[in-house]
């Protein structure tokens, strides 16, 4: 029996997206919620809780990006050109609050700078891609082996409100982060906007389903047929069940369950996405076999992976275990 | 300022400019992360406080140049696709496979152990975190390897074929991965990355030495730095000399254009020392030159023919005058390294090196020099590469992505104006951080008040293994 190599690596390529939409989704949402937290003391804490995991979170991205040229060269040539914009945007966005990791620290009379920086960085970075999800998911003009639209085909009301809504969707994992990473004032705070920032959530993944279905015709078969009109119902429940969860979690004070709860929000919002795509990865122009690299690429990389990639989520989980536990405001990382 | 040029040329601009910017940091931090993992073996191995202040000093550094690399090096990841499209779809399932393993294998790496090096040694005791040290040191190793590995493939590809599409299909990966120019680019970049770091360091040491306010601290790291410049500077101008024959061997042209050999030279082609390349004419201007010397060099005999540009059709030829001009100033600071670092070693033969003011000043000097050459190198190599992408196979103006010309040009600016303003901020910042050495420890003295601000003491950092300030 053949494996299905472009199955194989959609699934793989899929994870990395994933991994990185939950893990530097929080150190985003951590930088989103800087503006609501003006105390310096409760700044430091903040970036301290992710400053030793941020990079291993956003090298996810790298993999998503490099491993999309790899085994779906002709997805990579075609998404990134039509997402030029916000693209590029979220590229400055992670290069002023990735440096603010380090910069901050290095000044005083800077600080306020980078603090802006770090927070108008993470807002950036998690709007851009809101809306490049959303212009993905509105579908991309492909003609020739290449994009064929124009510079701006990707700004519409239906991308920008992915993007707002990403921004809080993030803001809701950097909170609910903290309420697990922090404790005292900070700790209560943060699980206060974890309740404000989940109820928008839920309510934006709510508007986003309605709404995707009737963009394209794919959608909606895809939601309203059979056999995944069965997924259809199921998800939006588990959707309540999640929300309830970090209600719970959040009301009885408990330190993880909102995190896992937003985990679970995240990953059956990516899921409702995945099966709304499938078989296509550039939607309505390209499925994967058609963007698949050829045979010996895809099989070359594979055999690396199925050993590194275990191998990193081992380590990736080694150096999240040595940061366990709340942060200490006086230990002092930096 | 934009409206004459065509989105090609822009393209290329914002591909030089932010390669570039991106090239400096891990130019340094490959071999700042090894002699990182030095100075941590000895403080381990002899317990002397020097090495550990000196890693410490050091460790904030490298937080500061690596997290600049990162961020600069995600921008590169995606480059390839926002604006060379094309060249993705059809190298991307040979170039691809290559980056997909450097991330797998170095990026997560780094990322991973990087947090226990910067923040875990109270966390996980010194022989862990000396283990994370190796391992961020092997990182960078094992990314340098797998990108000049792709980057290779381009000079010189191999072990592939084209398919109905147009895409370059691997059928060899050993011979894609050590394609002919690969065993010397990665040989002789590594060294440029130890020598870049060896004359910071140096600079540092001497500065510091100059100031007389650690003295021990600061003349410990003057001698490392020295014998990394006495000894590898001869070694990395044999390696370059390797890579060129390489070169010529593989892509002739880029020689010619390096040595400005505008015409044939059936019975022994000069050495141009200095001159004015003039591609219009086709001819060197002002050319100072030695007769039959370039034959000599690259073909060890004086009568040996050297085929030129005459043979290469203008349209195919790289850019002349500044593949000529950025190879010399490689040379020329290779070949300063050495003699700085031949002088170092009479000094010390003598017993001067950490008294000889002379030494050290010209050695701060010398600070900057393995960026302008890893710059002029990588110059040198890529415009030399020219008009390809992928060297006789896709022209650079068939690579580009289908973006409007405005599109390109908005984005170039905003990464002018970025990459000036955040990474100008950050060298600042490094400066600032190399001119703080804390002092060597007196045992009879409390510190005075005329410490400056934000510097940790040793004896506090021995405890709490911080690299910033002030918890």
């Amino acid at each position: 029996m053949a494996l299905d190599l472009p199955f194989i690596w959609a699934a793989i390529i899929a994870f990395a997206v994933l991994a990185y939409v939950i893990l530097d989704g929080f150190d985003l949402g951590v930088g989103i919620l800087f503006p609501f937290f003006k105390a310096k003391r409760d700044r430091d804490v903040m970036m301290n809780s992710v400053a030793p995991v941020w990079d291993g979170n956003e090298t996810w991205l790298v993999l998503g990006g490099g491993g999309l040229m790899a085994v779906f060269p002709l997805a990579y040539a075609t998404i990134l050109p039509a997402l030029y914009m916000p693209l590029i945007l979220m590229l400055l966005g992670l290069v002023f609050r990735g440096v603010a990791f380090e910069y901050r620290w290095r000044t005083r009379r800077g600080e306020f700078l980078w603090d802006i920086a770090f927070a108008g960085g993470s807002i950036t970075a998690a709007f851009t891609q809101g809306v490049a999800l959303g212009a993905l998911v509105q579908g991309i003009a492909v003609e020739n082996r290449a994009y064929a639209g124009g510079w701006w085909d990707w700004l519409t009301p239906f991308s920008v409100a992915t993007g707002l809504a990403l921004v809080v969707g993030y803001a809701l994992l950097g909170a609910t982060w903290l309420v697990m990473k922090t404790s005292g004032d900070l700790a209560a705070r943060a699980r206060r906007y974890a309740l404000w920032t989940g109820a928008v959530t839920l309510v934006a993944m709510g508007l986003f389903s309605l709404w995707t279905p009737f963009l394209e015709p794919l959608y909606f078969e895809r939601w309203f047929g059979w056999p995944t009109v069965i997924f259809s119902l199921l998800v939006p429940l588990l959707v309540l069940g999640c929300f309830a969860l970090l209600l719970h979690g959040l009301k009885t004070g408990h330190d993880s369950r909102p995190f896992l709860a937003a985990l679970g929000l995240f990953v059956l919002g990516f899921a409702g996405i995945g099966i709304s795509f499938y078989p296509y990865i550039v939607p309505a122009s390209l499925t994967i076999w058609q963007a698949a690299a050829p045979e010996e690429s895809l099989s070359f990389l594979l055999v690396g992976a199925l050993v590194l990639v275990p191998v990193i989520l081992v380590y990736t989980a080694y150096a999240y275990w040595v940061f366990r536990g709340k942060v200490d405001p006086e230990e002092g990382y930096h | 300022m934009f409206e004459q040029l065509d989105a090609t040329l822009l393209a290329r601009f914002q591909f030089a400019f932010t390669v570039s910017f991106h090239i400096v940091f891990p130019a340094f931090s490959i071999g700042l992360a090894s002699y990182l993992a030095v100075l941590e073996g000895l403080w381990l191995w002899t317990k002397d406080e020097v090495y550990f202040a000196l890693f410490n000093f050091w460790k904030t550094i490298f937080a500061l140049a690596f997290g600049m690399g990162v961020v600069s090096g995600i921008v590169m990841s995606y480059q390839f696709g926002t604006n060379w499209s094309v060249f993705s779809d059809k190298a991307g399932p040979v170039i691809g496979p290559l980056m997909g393993y450097e991330v797998m294998t170095a990026f997560f790496l780094e990322a991973g152990f990087l947090g226990v090096m910067l923040f875990g040694l109270n966390r996980v005791g010194p022989k862990l975190h000396f283990f994370a040290t190796l391992m961020v040191a092997l990182g960078t190793l094992i990314s340098a390897t797998w990108i000049l590995a792709a980057n290779s493939w381009m000079q010189t590809p191999a072990g592939f074929s084209i398919n109905e599409a147009g895409q370059f299909v691997p059928v060899d990966w050993w011979a894609v991965i050590f394609n002919p120019s690969f065993p010397y680019r990665l040989v002789h970049m590594v060294l440029a990355a130890y020598l870049t770091t060896a004359f910071v360091v140096g600079a540092v040491g001497a500065y510091h030495l100059l100031r007389g306010d650690a003295p021990k601290r600061a003349k410990t790291m003057f001698s490392m730095a020295m014998w990394m410049a006495a000894i590898v500077a001869p070694i990395q101008i044999f390696a370059g000399d390797m890579h060129g024959l390489n070169t010529l061997e593989h892509q002739p042209v880029k020689v010619m254009a390096m040595e400005g050999h505008y015409q044939s030279h059936p019975d022994g082609a000069p050495l141009i020392l200095f001159g004015i390349p003039n591609s219009a004419e086709q001819r060197v201007d002002y050319a100072v030159e030695i007769p039959k010397l370039s034959s000599l060099i690259l073909k060890h005999d004086l009568n040996a023919p050297l085929a030129g540009l005459d043979t290469v059709p203008k349209a195919l030829q790289p850019p002349v005058a500044i593949v000529f001009w950025s190879f010399r100033i490689m040379v020329a600071i290779g070949f300063a390294m050495l003699g700085l670092g031949l002088w170092s070693l009479w000094c010390r033969w003598r017993g001067t090196l950490g008294e000889n003011r002379l030494l050290h000043r010209a050695a701060v000097l010398m600070g900057p020099a393995g960026f302008v050459a890893v710059l002029a190198g990588w110059v040198t190599t890529e415009v030399g590469r020219q008009p390809y992408t992928v060297y006789g196979h896709l022209l650079t103006a068939q690579s580009v992505a289908p973006i409007a010309a405005p599109a390109v040009a908005t984005s170039l600016i905003a990464f002018i104006v970025v990459y000036f303003l955040v990474f100008g901020a950050g060298t600042f910042y490094i400066l600032r951080l190399m001119g703080r050495l804390p002092r060597d420890p007196m045992p009879d003295l409390t510190e005075g008040p005329l410490r400056s601000a934000g510097i940790t003491p040793a004896a506090a950092a021995f405890t709490n293994g911080s690299h910033h300030h002030g918890a």
